[in-house]
């Protein structure tokens, strides 16, 4: 037990900032799981997999004298494409079985793909550096990277612009109706399958730009995908499935939470007291979520 | 009688065939001497786990080309039987097993990593085979009492030891305030018990002491504890992600420290990920190839730099070179032990004192190499941003000055 923390106002501060803009990301990735849980019914333990394959493709492009930045534009389009394979390839043969059959699906692709990236791109650890410097506050006390504000920056770009897509477009409104009745939507001409690999495709694509944004931020690694699955599962569990703004909140929350953990219990437990989190929330919310059954709005 | 003749031959065929592989698995045959390794070729200890096999290879190329070994009047040739342990303890256990029981193997080099080769010395020990490991520095690796265990490497609690008593050195003899950030495996664990005794043996005081967990990229909270309370050394051990993530943070968040020493730096290609941030990181390392010791098989360090180059593309990394080294030390033991009896080649072993390329080597009786100092050096960067790893501690084998303290970020 560290209590530095409440000693030194500026470590409170800095541990908000951190956290707060952490979160933001975390709040992203989570997004593109309750999107595809609202309308597929489907866990996918493969989403912190499909984040670090985003961040390789940010990461090649660095290797070649690309700024690693256009990994968020180039990575979710190939990622995109990624996405509806796998739809196409497995997704589409669990989608109307029970929610084990899908996790034990995605859990396969989500050892398959370490799998091939570690055979792919080596067991390296690498990063993609931006150069953006670093932000200083009060006289130097508090310091935050660019990189990390760039990527929440970028993380709320991308959110309001999917919000505004699922509101407006055609696309939007057929997904949005899928996940609250899909036999209806079928009923009424919309063609659900289309919606699935849609769906699945955007999931991927954010996870995209997700893992575009780590390699700028953090470090990449062919194992390194299982946490972030956990972080977002987490995030949708609190925040619930049809609900934008509490899946910023929790997520916001969780990088909070993630930080003063890493203070004052040591960054040695600060992923295990994610685990412990989520098995405390998981038992609070289990009456809940069988009560009713929550979709997408 | 046609049906006959071919079944006849296809019967000697498989007798053949299962004759030669029995035969071409027991532990000398012909002329070759076979020895078995378990090795991370794929999984996440798999580019330390090439480097190593890369290491093994290019020894027995050299050896087998320059004579092979001679025991009892006869001239042997090395052969290797590698196995993938696919970086997962468990499984290099079962492949020491099978290696030893089923193929008969009678010799075994280690695999990499500390976690692999405890978990393999406990079964080459059980069948009393002698084990040349390079690769496992872990400190509980010497202190279980293992008779058929050598390690050509120095024990990792000795890591980053010179870095401490350099730091006191500059600071006039007096103790210096540390700053420590360690994962929590078996190997960065022993260099921090390391430094722990350096500390309570030159006064200095540990005002930082973090772990850090397996999923490492983000180490943020100890930086910022650092900055606050201004430590003299950091010391960060975490595999190649610590060293990176380190410098990544330390650098983006301006975290000015008098000395930052860290291992794993050059499996990191710390340099070359960072640029001129990562200069001034001073870094331990078993081996560098501007050393000055020599043998007869590659000459000195440069030497085996360039030819390893040739061979297979890049500049050696030390776990290659340590990798060789244990070839070197196998051939010496053959000889003169002068017989393939387990027991006697294990005692041979136990009385080498020899200097290879890679360093001197003898055996301590827990079987680590106490011959061998690590080395430090420090990231060197010039003004068109080309950086260099420079040898600069201990001072009998540097090749360049310690810069210290290190320059502020602001003056930078």
């Amino acid at each position: 037990m560290d209590f530095l923390v409440f000693q030194y106002p500026m470590i409170t501060i800095q541990a908000c900032l951190d956290g707060l803009l952490l979160g933001i990301l975390f709040a992203l990735i989570a997004y593109g799981m309750a999107l595809q849980w609202g309308v597929m019914n489907i866990i996918n333990i493969a989403q912190g997999d499909l984040v670090i394959l985003g961040g390789y493709i940010a990461y090649f492009m660095y290797l070649y004298g690309i700024h690693p930045a256009w990994g968020v534009i180039v990575s979710p389009i190939i990622m995109y494409f990624v996405g509806i394979a796998i739809y196409k390839l497995v997704i589409n043969k669990v989608v109307d079985r029970d929610l084990f059959i899908s996790i034990l699906a995605t859990f396969g692709i989500s050892i398959l793909f370490m799998q091939l990236m570690n055979f792919a791109f080596g067991a390296d650890v690498v990063l993609a550096n931006s150069g953006y410097g670093t932000t200083m506050l009060f006289d130097n006390n508090v310091v935050l990277p660019n990189s990390k504000i760039f990527s929440a920056f970028i993380s709320v770009v991308f959110a309001i612009c999917l919000v505004v897509y699922m509101k407006r477009s055609k696309l939007g409104r057929a997904i949005r109706a899928t996940a609250q009745n899909a036999r209806a939507a079928k009923i009424l001409g919309v063609d659900t399958e289309k919606v699935y690999a849609a769906t699945f495709g955007i999931n991927a694509a954010l996870c995209g730009v997700a893992g575009a944004l780590i390699s700028i931020t953090f470090t990449i690694h062919p194992y390194m995908g299982l946490p972030y699955t956990i972080r977002s599962f987490m995030i949708v569990i609190v925040a619930g499935l049809g609900n934008l703004p509490g899946v910023a909140m929790s997520g916001m929350g969780l990088g909070i939470f993630e930080e003063f953990a890493d203070y004052i219990l040591g960054t040695e437990f600060r992923i295990g007291s994610v685990f412990l989190l989520l098995v405390l929330i998981l038992v609070y919310r289990r009456f809940k979520l069988s009560r009713k059954r929550e979709y997408l709005k | 009688m046609k049906i006959k003749n071919i079944l006849i031959t296809f019967v000697s065929a498989i007798a053949l065939l299962f004759s030669t592989s029995v035969v071409s698995f027991a532990k000398v045959v012909g002329d070759k001497i076979i020895l078995g390794a378990a090795i991370s070729l794929t999984g996440k200890y798999s580019s330390n786990g090439v480097h190593t096999q890369n290491g093994y290879n290019m020894a027995v190329d050299r050896i087998n080309s320059m004579g092979g070994v001679k025991v009892g009047g006869k001239t042997y040739k090395f052969d290797i039987i590698y196995y993938d342990d696919e970086s997962n303890p468990k499984r290099a256990a079962q492949l020491a097993e099978r290696l030893i029981s089923q193929d008969k193997v009678e010799f075994m080099l280690g695999p990499y990593s500390s976690g692999l080769t405890k978990a393999i010395a406990p079964v080459t020990e059980k069948y009393g085979v002698p084990m040349v490991e390079a690769n496992g520095a872990s400190r509980s690796l010497f202190t279980k009492g293992y008779k058929y265990l050598f390690a050509v490497l120095a024990p990792a609690n000795l890591y980053l030891d010179v870095a401490i008593r350099t730091a006191v050195e500059l600071n006039g003899g007096k103790g210096v305030r540390i700053a420590q950030a360690f994962e929590q495996d078996a190997f960065s664990q022993d260099v921090r018990l390391g430094i722990l005794d350096a500390a309570k043996e030159t006064g200095s005081e540990i005002i930082i002491d973090d772990k850090l967990p397996k999923e490492l990229n983000d180490m943020a909270a100890t930086l910022v504890k650092v900055k606050q309370m201004k430590p003299d050394v950091l010391v960060v051990s975490g595999h190649t992600k610590g060293a990176l993530t380190a410098i990544r943070q330390i650098s983006e968040m301006k975290v000015d420290v008098p000395m930052l020493a860290m291992t794993h730096c050059d499996a990191a290609k710390l340099s070359k990920q960072h640029g001129k941030n990562s200069q001034y990181a001073l870094c331990a390392s078993q081996w560098h190839k501007t050393l000055t010791y020599k043998d007869d098989f590659f000459k000195d360090g440069m030497t085996y730099a360039a030819d390893f180059e040739k061979e297979f593309g890049y500049d050696p990394p030390y776990q290659s070179a340590e990798s060789s080294a244990a070839l070197l030390v196998f051939k010496d033991a053959f000889e003169r032990a002068n017989t393939f009896d387990q027991k006697k080649v294990r005692d041979a072993l136990a009385a080498t004192n020899m200097q290879t390329f890679y360093g001197n080597i003898k055996f301590a009786p827990g079987g680590q190499n106490v011959d061998k100092p690590m080395v430090l050096f420090q990231v060197m960067c010039d003004d068109a941003g080309k950086c260099e790893n420079k040898v600069v501690a201990p001072l009998k084998w540097a090749s360049a000055e310690l810069i210290h303290p290190v320059p502020k970020w602001s003056e930078r």
